[in-house]
């Protein structure tokens, strides 16, 4: 291990800004990085780490700051000046072709050819030599890179990684489409990586894994960096995870209204399942109650939401809605009954971007709006100005574009929506994913006074600390399972961290 | 570009290959059998197709469908929406749709039969060529530029050229039929080589140049990086924008050839021609099994969809039944090839 006091560092970040129209993800990050050290980047979702990350890929230009590599300060202007310099990129979506061959996408861009005739089989010889080294001799270079699982994928991609002259390897999330022995394997190639002068920035949030991997430890929150370089031996998880999460929860969240003893159960989900993807989900949710999912990316969350709303057809199990039965895999059906989803995309899912508020607020309920079929805007203006008025949606305008405005008001749309559709079941999907902390804890009021008002409310969040503020019980999920059920005083973050650990290790 | 860091100095493998012999037995396959597997070993459904299409037309037609001349019929027929699917086939692969080929095709026909034109083209003929293709080229480039750097998206910007192109070859010819002057041009297109039309011959060669251009050179592999992925293929330092405007231009340029062949054929040049054309050449390209998204298909495959649309047409022809039935069974053909297309992208996203 190289000790970060002595030489000088690869690559350095200095006060590093970005921001995406009103959302600034990025608001002053500074790290450095050693020659062939393995620098962690911890974080939570939506800290920053994949602004960050596209940053130093040169697919974002900063707004402000500076990156200096090898002391000088650089402008990496687009994804060719990064990979000349020596910066290649894992992307936790896996960047890769299915429709070339796994040859094929390593030497994207920079193929052996001449005068543009591609030498094949020299690229396939030089990729079976990567394949190899990376430990996986057994993969064909002319295999198709579409059949392959999402573990071999990311082979492919380090492989493509190490196929030019790299010096630094940001490495996004690797462990978390890997199983242990997989993971086993990656760690290997990172040392034979240090060990030979390559540099790895390794993103991660499983914690017991920087310990086995890293050598510093940077930390960002809210896309502030809130500490640098911090050594892995030395520094204790609770304070991680301290670094990580920071705020004061009881700031954050209101308190919360005890369930009355004789409310009613509204959503009750038995056995169910979606082949490949979970299996055997049962709770019930009461009315005012509020139920948090935890669970890693990947594990399930977001997709049993989706199939209790019908939006992903179930292959076993029931949703009933106050004792109906629905009809599985119908989203017309949940929302008939009175049941609402806001989807964690909430740009692509959830929102018309270029139609005004009160079009968005009234999209479910159309109905109600209309005459003889013929929607009555006036009457819509009014009902999206009422919820404006009652959850502080700013632009207070209903003819603004929902497009322009910031995360934690776009939010407030697709709660307003479920407002006037008079919703019984709200199923929130990552509610303040991309909202600025000053308006998370508007979102927290929002959600406590819809469930204190009766609404049964499912949450599903990355954030643990987010479903252990918000939710009255906690279903705790890996790889598709539900580990156990807790209330959500009888538990800490660190011990839904250890639990989903713990689940998704084995 | 740089070297990869792993790389020894040893030059190409002896054909021995190392030790993973049963990996190593599929790259060392000799070129027939790679050329089954990425071409027409995949296409066996249109193969199938194909010959139930021949075995139609043999018990319907008998001898006049079966005889050689007719099936030289049958591919002459071909040739010249069959060069058009080529470029098409790449503009389709890459993520684009160009429906301005027609319109190109014609603008480039009367551009190379205009009276200015046809003087210099005294000398050589071959000038009357070079300026079809040049026209068709230049349409394509404004195409891909239009779209790549202006924004806007391919559908609409062919189509704005598919009018444009006509609308401007009309104001060129004055509405009036060209006709080719060189008798040596008319000749040269009408003539056989080893018995086989010299407009098969081009389709040939076209065809050939365009397997040759998507499986073994960058520029081929990039095409299918691009349209099945885009920002993979932009991350890894692709130039996309650029790359996008030759796959226009390509279009194009088959357009040009194909005007060329159009001109051999009715020796004169004419704004209505190549009307329609596009279509006939979008549905041979998705028939053949091109994805209609992009990141996937084979030239093998559209030459398949080419022939067995014109193999249709000719079996309805020599059973004297209307071209209106004839439209009703290509309508059926592209939509069950649709249908088929969507059932493979829906099993290849289960498996990924």
């Amino acid at each position: 291990m190289i000790s970060a006091d002595h030489g000088q560092p690869l690559l350095e970040v200095r006060g590093v800004t970005k921001s995406f129209g009103p959302v600034r993800a990025l608001r002053g990050v500074d790290f450095s990085i050693a020659p062939g050290e393995v620098h962690v980047i911890l974080g939570q979702n939506g800290a920053g780490k994949s602004t960050l990350i596209k940053t130093l890929a040169g697919v974002y230009t900063p707004d402000g700051g500076e990156i200096l590599w090898r002391g000088e300060p650089i402008t990496i202007a687009d994804p060719v000046a990064a990979l000349d310099l020596g910066i290649a990129t894992m992307y936790q979506e896996l960047d890769v072709v299915d429709g070339l061959t796994i040859a094929e996408n390593i030497f994207l861009g920079h193929e052996h050819a001449t005068a543009g005739i591609l030498n094949r089989r020299r690229a396939n010889q030089v990729a079976r030599e990567l394949l190899t080294r990376l430990g996986h001799g057994d993969l064909s270079p002319s295999r198709e890179v579409g059949s392959l699982s999402p573990a071999n994928k990311q082979i492919v991609s380090m492989a493509r990684a190490l196929s030019r002259d790299t010096r630094l390897i940001i490495m996004d999330e690797p462990s978390a489409v890997l199983d242990s022995e997989e993971v086993k394997n990656l760690f290997r190639v990172v040392n034979e990586l240090t060990s030979s002068g390559i540099s790895v920035v390794y993103i991660s949030h499983r914690l017991e894994e920087i310990r086995q991997i890293g050598d510093r430890i940077s930390v960002i929150k809210d896309g502030r960096s809130t500490a640098s370089g911090l050594s892995v031996k030395d520094t204790p998880t609770s304070e991680l995870i301290r670094l990580m999460t920071g705020r004061d929860l009881e700031n954050v969240f209101p308190p919360a209204v005890p369930v009355p003893d004789d409310a009613a159960e509204v959503l009750a989900v038995s056995g169910l399942g979606v082949a490949g993807i979970f299996e055997g989900v049962d709770f019930t949710v009461r009315a005012g109650e509020i139920v948090g999912l935890a669970g890693l990316v990947g594990s399930g969350r977001s997709e049993i939401l989706e199939a209790v709303y019908g939006a992903l057809k179930p292959t076993s199990g029931t949703v009933s809605l106050s004792g109906e039965r629905l009809k599985p895999g119908s989203v017309r059906d949940a929302v008939n009954h009175g049941m609402g989803l806001s989807p964690e995309e909430r740009k692509s899912q959830g929102l018309l971007l270029d139609e005004p508020i009160f079009k968005n607020v009234t999209l479910s309920s159309f109905a109600r709006f209309a005459r003889l079929s013929f929607l009555r805007e006036g009457a819509e203006r009014s009902a999206a100005r009422e919820q404006i008025e009652a959850l502080e949606l700013r632009p207070a305008d209903p003819d603004r574009d929902a497009g322009t405005l910031s995360g934690g008001n776009q939010q407030k749309i697709l709660l307003a929506r479920w407002l006037v559709h008079g919703t019984k079941v709200l199923l929130l999907d990552e509610p303040t994913r991309g909202v600025d902390v000053g308006a998370r804890s508007e979102i927290y009021a929002l959600i406590r006074r819809l469930s204190a008002a009766g609404t049964a409310i499912v949450v599903v969040s990355s954030e643990i600390e987010e479903v252990l503020g918000l939710a009255d019980r906690l279903l705790v999920i890996a790889d598709g399972r539900v580990l156990t059920t807790v209330n959500a005083n009888d538990i800490d973050e660190h011990g839904v961290l250890d639990l989903v650990m713990e689940g998704s290790a084995a | 570009m740089s070297e990869p860091i792993t790389v020894p100095s040893a030059e190409p493998v002896s054909p021995v290959g190392p030790p993973e012999a049963t990996h190593d037995s599929k790259d060392t396959r000799n070129w027939f059998s790679r050329f089954l597997g990425s071409g027409a070993g995949r296409n066996l459904g249109l193969v199938l197709a194909l010959l139930v299409l021949f075995a139609i037309g043999a018990i319907t037609a008998g001898d006049r469908f079966t005889n050689f001349e007719n099936i030289l019929t049958i591919v002459r027929a071909a040739s010249i929406v069959g060069v058009l699917t080529i470029g098409m086939t790449f503009v389709i692969i890459g993520g684009g749709i160009d429906l301005s080929v027609g319109s190109v095709l014609g603008l480039s026909s009367v551009v190379a039969t205009l009276t200015v034109v046809q003087s210099l083209a005294e000398s050589s003929w071959l000038i009357m060529v070079v300026v079809a293709l040049a026209v068709g080229t230049i349409a394509g480039i404004v195409n891909g530029i239009v779209i790549s750097y202006g924004n806007v998206v391919a559908f609409m910007a062919t189509l704005a050229m598919l009018v444009g192109a006509r609308g401007l070859a009309e104001i060129l010819s004055n509405r009036t039929t060209q006709i080719v002057r060189s008798q040596d041009f008319i000749e040269f297109f009408r003539s056989n080589l080893l018995g086989i039309p010299v407009l098969i011959w081009i389709f040939i060669i076209v065809a050939v140049l365009g397997w040759l251009l998507l499986n073994r050179t960058t520029f081929g592999r990039r095409t299918v990086a691009i349209g099945g992925n885009r920002e993979a293929a932009r991350l890894a330092g692709l130039k996309v924008k650029r790359h996008t405007v030759y796959l226009y231009a390509l279009s194009g340029l088959t357009a040009g050839i194909a005007g060329v062949m159009m001109l051999g054929r009715t020796t004169a040049g004419t704004s209505t021609h190549g009307t329609l054309y596009e279509l006939d050449a979008i549905a041979a390209v998705v028939v053949g099994g091109t994805l209609l998204i992009g990141g996937r298909g084979t030239i093998v495959g559209t030459v398949f969809g080419v022939l067995i649309f014109q193999t249709l047409t000719n079996i309805f022809t020599q059973n004297n039944l209307n071209t209106s039935v004839q439209a009703v069974a290509k309508g059926v053909i592209i939509v069950l090839a649709v249908l088929l297309q969507q059932r493979f992208a829906a099993r290849t996203r289960k498996r990924g």
